[in-house]
């Protein structure tokens, strides 16, 4: 089933063109991912999903829904979850406590004044859970701004996880990481529930040919193709935008 | 304006274990009446109204990342409404507190509705633009508010059967309510709500990506904030028997954010301590010299300056410096 | 009808008057992004310092020439002993820092003129009534309108045709890349603060023989001059003048005919304003 369709989605500044014309769909237990050279749009098309950006027209569809112009958290409540490409944590607050609240705000009341947080076992042992898959449980107590970056990327997908969403933006996720640290979160993606739907910008090539279910390139833009990874690799224009990346 | 900077930053809401010192307090807070007169009750019954609408300002702006520079504006119309309550309609002051806090409430939920929609510097004008409002509202309205003239000479309630009117009971009865208020604070900060609150203090951003209705839950800590601060307004009406203008003075607001700020943003019992010290500086300063704004001033300067999280801030870290040594 | 002039006169006054303190307020935030709540404290200085000028001088023009000076210097030293340590920090440590600047100058100023209301006489020049439009005007505020726009002029003409203000508009549209191109930017924001503070100064002693001369009077015009700018739009020079024109007519107009709902309505235009539009009307997007 379609969990996110993205429609003829259009955005400019002025007269800079960010998207034209964009129109791909995420199914269920897919991993698409979307590719291209900076500037070329990614991360303004991940924000109109999110809902940090309003497009000037076309639509987003989460699960059926017209969610073009809600708000960031109504997405979420549709399931939507997402990661930014700037670690978008609770710096001075817990590992534990990052995740705690990704879980609240799903399994959780929040406008609950009087039961103390600690007392709700069933949202403390989600985020435990939730660290455990992604092997983050050895630094639960520490403060976020004391871990280390790839461990923050990390506990970024985690957050973002936390909220139990059906589909997931991942907005570079190996950005800055060792390739060691690269391999660990590759699988760590691959251990996600299989019917989780994940949009993820990647600039990576060997994690993009190891993930990808589907492909989407995108040019200034414009969507240069959106195809199964192999299709993808010996497509003639995708090549010539890619002259001399390893594909 | 985005989160005020916070340190030290409890990775966990305190709420837990309370801490020694606040024991030794009660005790003192218990024995206080007996070892001074009752000049010196009244003084610390002023400051244990005070530290109230302290803590309700810590909640919003320490917890909740908001800097409200209209606070007084809901301790004022607290303060109005027990007093008129008292004075026009004739109730009797336990009604006038639960009017004075529905009151302050439905203040701060209209205030609130529109101060929430805006962030930064726009908020912060905000505040100060309904704090405003309703001080020229209170001095203009001379048939209701009476003006600049205030409202006076509504007499203290009984409570127990005993008359407030002895400051020895009516400081018992004001340790009790800052007793109340603090431990619902404490409850609040520490329940999902309170997490939520410091949440979205940190990163909103996060927080609406995940779900969160954030002008809910700021319209939440405004409402509750409110409330507490309009409880206190009653109080320092009830104590003074009297009520003017100034109450909701932009003065007024600075105060508190004073108290907030030298006692340690985000702390809680913190800007109590802020609007201890404030108030006994502010008697033993005026006793000695003229110069209590110049004192207060460079003391506040002192404060943003070199300590950035108040006085309580600075005893935690003497203590862990200690604890370590 | 010569009242409604008088008292478009008396607005427009007041309103010149106002944008002498908001221009100030709405550069030094537009450039430093500094919510300048000891701006009053500027006004107010220069009020006393200029009545100081009168008592030893005799002149209303010395005061006028020599009063922002000092202010201006006691200004640039705040911006480089507490202000500069601050941009680092959140803003509302600066706003902080400023309120708790304004209580001291509140008490130093009554510890060295006491807490009395002063009276600043206009220049002996300036002493009589014009006639013309059927009434009669006092000369002074008429040199208060002709100066108000000379100030406003020049201040135009600086911004936007000069090489300093030039400096200036990239220092508010973008300090990094003005660092970027060389620009010394902590030196711009020095003089940036100390220049808002000599307009409050000067808007002191031009006001003095209006408003008085008081330890109180910072905070009858601070309020005001940040409704200006909320409701100009803080950081435009443009927003200040328009803004402090409304507010100094409407301000006026109320008092005389509606003296119960003026505050009032004031306050409520500037909550209006706000939640419209909160960079105000000819406000930039981003000076947050």
């Amino acid at each position: 089933m379609t969990l996110l369709r993205v429609e003829n989605l259009q955005k400019s500044f002025g007269s800079l063109n960010v998207t034209r014309d964009v129109t791909l769909d995420v199914q269920a237990g897919e991993k698409h991912v979307i590719i291209g050279p900076n500037g070329a749009g990614k991360t303004s098309l991940i924000n109109q999903i999110g809902g940090q950006m309003m497009p000037d027209s076309g639509r987003v569809l989460i699960d059926g829904v017209d969610a073009t112009r809600l708000a960031p958290e109504q997405r979420a409540r549709l399931g939507l979850g997402r990661t930014f490409q700037k670690n978008t944590l609770f710096q001075r607050l817990s590992v534990f406590e990052n995740v705690r609240l990704g879980v609240q705000a799903r399994f959780g009341n929040s406008f609950d004044l009087a039961q103390k947080a600690d007392s709700r076992t069933d949202v403390n042992a989600r985020a435990r859970e939730v660290l455990d898959l992604l092997r983050l449980t050895a630094l639960a107590e520490r403060r976020v701004a004391s871990i280390s970056y790839g461990d923050q990327r990390q506990l970024e997908i985690a957050v973002a996880l936390a909220g139990d969403p059906r589909i997931l933006l991942l907005d570079e996720p190996t950005s800055g990481l060792s390739p060691a640290e690269t391999g660990q979160l590759i699988e760590i993606i691959r251990s996600l529930p299989a019917r989780l739907g994940i949009l993820m910008i990647e600039h990576d090539m060997e994690v993009v040919f190891s993930l990808a279910d589907h492909i989407t390139v995108l040019y200034y833009g414009e969507v240069l193709a959106s195809d199964k990874p192999e299709a993808v690799a010996v497509n003639e224009r995708v090549r010539e935008v890619y002259l001399g990346a390893s594909i | 304006m985005s989160v005020p900077r916070v340190d030290p930053l409890p990775t966990r809401i305190p709420g837990r274990k309370p801490l020694v010192g606040e024991f030794a307090f009660f005790v003192i807070a218990l024995a206080w009446p007996f070892l001074v007169g009752s000049y010196g009750t009244g003084l610390i019954t002023e400051t244990l109204i005070f530290a109230i609408a302290a803590m309700s300002l810590d909640l919003l702006m320490g917890y909740g990342g908001l800097v409200s520079f209209g606070h007084a504006a809901f301790f004022g119309v607290g303060a109005y409404a027990l007093a008129l309550s008292g004075v026009k309609l004739g109730l009797n002051p336990w009604a006038g507190i639960l009017i004075a806090v529905v009151t302050s409430a439905v203040a701060a939920l209209v205030i609130g509705y529109f101060c929430v929609r805006v962030s930064g510097v726009a908020f912060f004008m905000l505040t100060l633009a309904f704090g405003q409002l309703l001080y020229s509202g209170a001095v203009k309205w001379r048939g209701i508010t009476g003006g600049s003239d205030g409202v006076g000479g509504f007499a203290r309630p009984q409570l127990a059967g005993v008359s407030l009117d002895d400051p020895m009971y009516m400081y018992f009865a004001c340790l009790l309510a800052f007793a109340l208020s603090l431990w619902l604070l404490r409850r609040i900060i520490g329940s999902q709500f309170g997490h939520a609150l410091v949440g979205l203090r940190e990163n909103e951003t996060r927080m609406r990506a995940l779900g969160y209705s954030t002008d809910r839950l700021k319209l939440c800590a405004f409402v509750i904030s409110g409330m507490f601060a309009g409880f206190s307004g009653a109080l320092y009406a009830i104590y003074n028997s009297f009520i003017s203008p100034d109450a909701l003075s932009f003065a007024q607001s600075g105060m508190f954010l004073l108290m907030v700020v030298l006692g340690g943003v985000g702390s809680l019992v913190g800007p109590a301590i802020g609007a201890a010290v404030f108030l006994l500086m502010k008697q033993f300063v005026s006793s000695h010299t003229e110069h209590w704004l110049l004192i207060v001033g460079l003391v506040f300067i002192c404060c943003v300056m070199f300590f950035r999280s108040g006085i309580y801030g600075f005893l935690k870290q003497w203590r862990e410096r200690g604890a370590r040594a | 009808m010569d009242l409604v002039v008088s008292q478009l006169l008396n607005g427009l006054v007041y309103g010149l008057l106002l944008f002498l303190l908001a221009s100030g307020l709405s550069l030094i935030f537009g450039l430093m992004g500094v919510v300048n709540l000891a701006h009053g404290s500027f006004f107010m200085l220069g009020a006393f310092i200029g009545l100081s000028v009168v008592r030893y001088t005799g002149s209303f023009w010395w005061a006028l020439v020599l009063a922002p000076i000092p202010v201006a210097l006691i200004a640039a030293a705040i911006e480089v002993v507490f202000l500069r340590h601050l941009y680092k920090r959140d803003r509302t440590d600066q706003v902080l820092l400023t309120f708790g600047l304004s209580f001291v100058f509140t008490d130093l100023v009554e510890w060295g003129w006491g807490k009395d209301t002063f009276s600043l006489s206009e220049p002996e020049s300036l002493e009589n009534s014009l006639q013309f439009l059927g009434g009669y005007f006092p000369q002074y505020r008429l040199a208060i309108v002709v100066f108000g726009l000379a100030v406003a002029l020049f201040l135009w003409l600086l911004i936007e045709k000069t090489r300093v203000g030039a400096m200036v508009r990239a220092g508010i549209d973008d300090t990094r890349t003005a660092m970027g191109i060389g620009l010394n930017v902590p030196l711009i924001l020095t003089t940036t603060f100390a220049s808002g503070a000599a307009l409050a100064g000067l808007a002191g002693v031009v006001a003095g023989p209006i408003l008085g001369v008081y330890s109180g009077v910072d905070v009858e015009v601070l309020i005001p001059a940040f409704i200006v700018i909320v409701i100009g739009g803080m950081g435009s020079l443009k927003g200040a003048f328009v803004g402090s024109l409304l507010i100094g007519i409407a301000d006026t107009f109320g008092k005389a005919y509606m003296p119960e709902a003026s505050m009032f309505l004031i306050y409520a235009a500037m909550i209006i304003v706000l939640l419209a539009r909160p960079n105000g009307l000819f406000g930039q997007a981003g000076s947050q």
